[in-house]
């Protein structure tokens, strides 16, 4: 027991700060990204097998239709918030220090969300350069 | 960050064995973990060797007989020695399960006996349950209506809508999910586990509450309920064959369903 809850009532401490009154959205953007993310590996991982061997011409001419484009462009959203979502919770889980956790949970959110900015950029520019 | 291994005041050692007496011809070690707060020593496992012809079939039988005949120190909780009070949960072959419901001969080898897991210890196989009661009393397990009673007769409830409480008011509070449960034992202090979650379902089930939407705004945490994250340990060490999993999920459903 923390030393310095000790002298608080047991429904104090259980009590503690009240409810967020909040959690269903992160829960629910979860599955949400999980359930989209099921036709759009599916769909990236036949293609990519599809293209392999391929000369560099064909995968640009491939990432240039319309179709491949959008579809790589929700994939990276999808996975990059899901991927988010999910190590925050990990986060949560196991980092028991406060600002050790706060800062890991800000950390993930910048690094995901960096990431898919790298990642739609690349696609949009030889989407439109080719 | 969480911990994986026993603090070095927890590390338990081998403690003293007690041989079968003499003439026993079918016998079984009972392997018991000892902690004595007042002794300053570190937790030791016991082991107690006993006559099976001369004890009764279920593991709660051969820990009071040993308290009989052997050691009259060893400390345990029990009360109805049938299944419905919840006082002997303790970990018994590796699973949370009531004492007085598994049977001797369900058990391969040595019955190795701990206390209920990550709880505080008081001593020996009792353990300090104060925080899952005050975490029960913070979801107000109790029927909350603005609407008063009929003046002549009970608040009334069709048969549907009683069904809807099966398996969950069988619950006994024996804690034996919650404690089996990896992410309370990580965060125990805000998580409020399978048993309290169960019990706070079977209020939001019920038809006559008219505080639902406050018992979800209570609920909706990261913490509080969304902890769970459908381990299922809860469902499958449940000594009374309930299932926390699915009312959790069915928390979840209501969460979203408001929105």
């Amino acid at each position: 027991m923390n030393e310095d809850t000790r002298l608080r009532t047991p429904l104090g401490r259980a009590v503690g700060l009240g409810s967020a009154k909040e959690g269903v959205a992160h829960w629910w953007a979860q599955r949400v990204t999980a359930v989209a993310l099921v036709p759009l590996v599916i769909w990236f991982v036949i293609d990519i097998i599809a293209l392999t061997g391929s000369p560099r011409g064909a995968v640009v001419a491939w990432l240039h239709a319309p179709f491949p484009a959008i579809a790589t462009v929700l994939l990276l959203i999808a996975v990059f918030y899901h991927m988010a979502l999910g190590l925050q919770v990990v986060i949560e889980d196991y980092v028991h220090s406060e600002w050790l956790k706060i800062s890991a949970i800000v950390l993930n959110k910048l690094v995901a969300f960096a990431l898919a900015a790298a990642g739609i950029f690349a696609v949009l520019r030889i989407a439109f350069q080719g | 960050m969480a911990e994986f291994s026993l603090p070095q005041n927890s590390k338990v050692g081998t403690g003293t064995t007690h041989p079968a007496p003499g003439g026993a011809k079918r016998t079984k070690a009972f392997k018991v973990y000892r902690w004595n707060p007042d002794d300053g020593k570190n937790p030791v496992v016991d082991t107690y060797t006993i006559d099976l012809d001369k004890c009764g079939p279920m593991v709660l039988d051969a820990l009071i007989k040993i308290k009989n005949e052997t050691d009259t120190t060893l400390t345990f909780r029990r009360s109805c020695r049938e299944g419905i009070c919840g006082s002997c949960a303790m970990n018994i072959d590796g699973t949370n399960t009531l004492a007085c419901l598994k049977a001797i001969d369900d058990v391969k080898g040595d019955v190795k006996i701990y206390p209920l897991p990550h709880m505080p210890v008081i001593k020996d196989l009792v353990p300090d349950l104060e925080h899952v009661y005050a975490q029960y009393r913070s979801i107000e397990p109790w029927l909350q209506a603005e609407s008063a009673p009929p003046p002549d007769r009970e608040r009334r409830q069709s048969v549907a809508e009683r069904q809807k409480l099966d398996g969950m008011w069988e619950c006994i509070l024996c804690f034996c999910c919650t404690t089996s449960c990896p992410s309370y034992w990580w965060n125990g202090e805000r998580y409020l586990g399978p048993a309290i979650l169960l019990q706070a379902y079977r209020w939001l089930a019920d038809s006559r509450d008219e505080k639902t939407g406050a018992r979800l705004d209570a609920l909706e945490d990261p913490f509080r309920l969304y902890r769970c994250h459908t381990i299922m340990n809860c469902t499958k060490t449940c000594p009374k064959g309930l299932n926390p999993a699915k009312a959790i999920g069915e928390i979840k459903q209501m969460m979203v369903a408001r929105r």
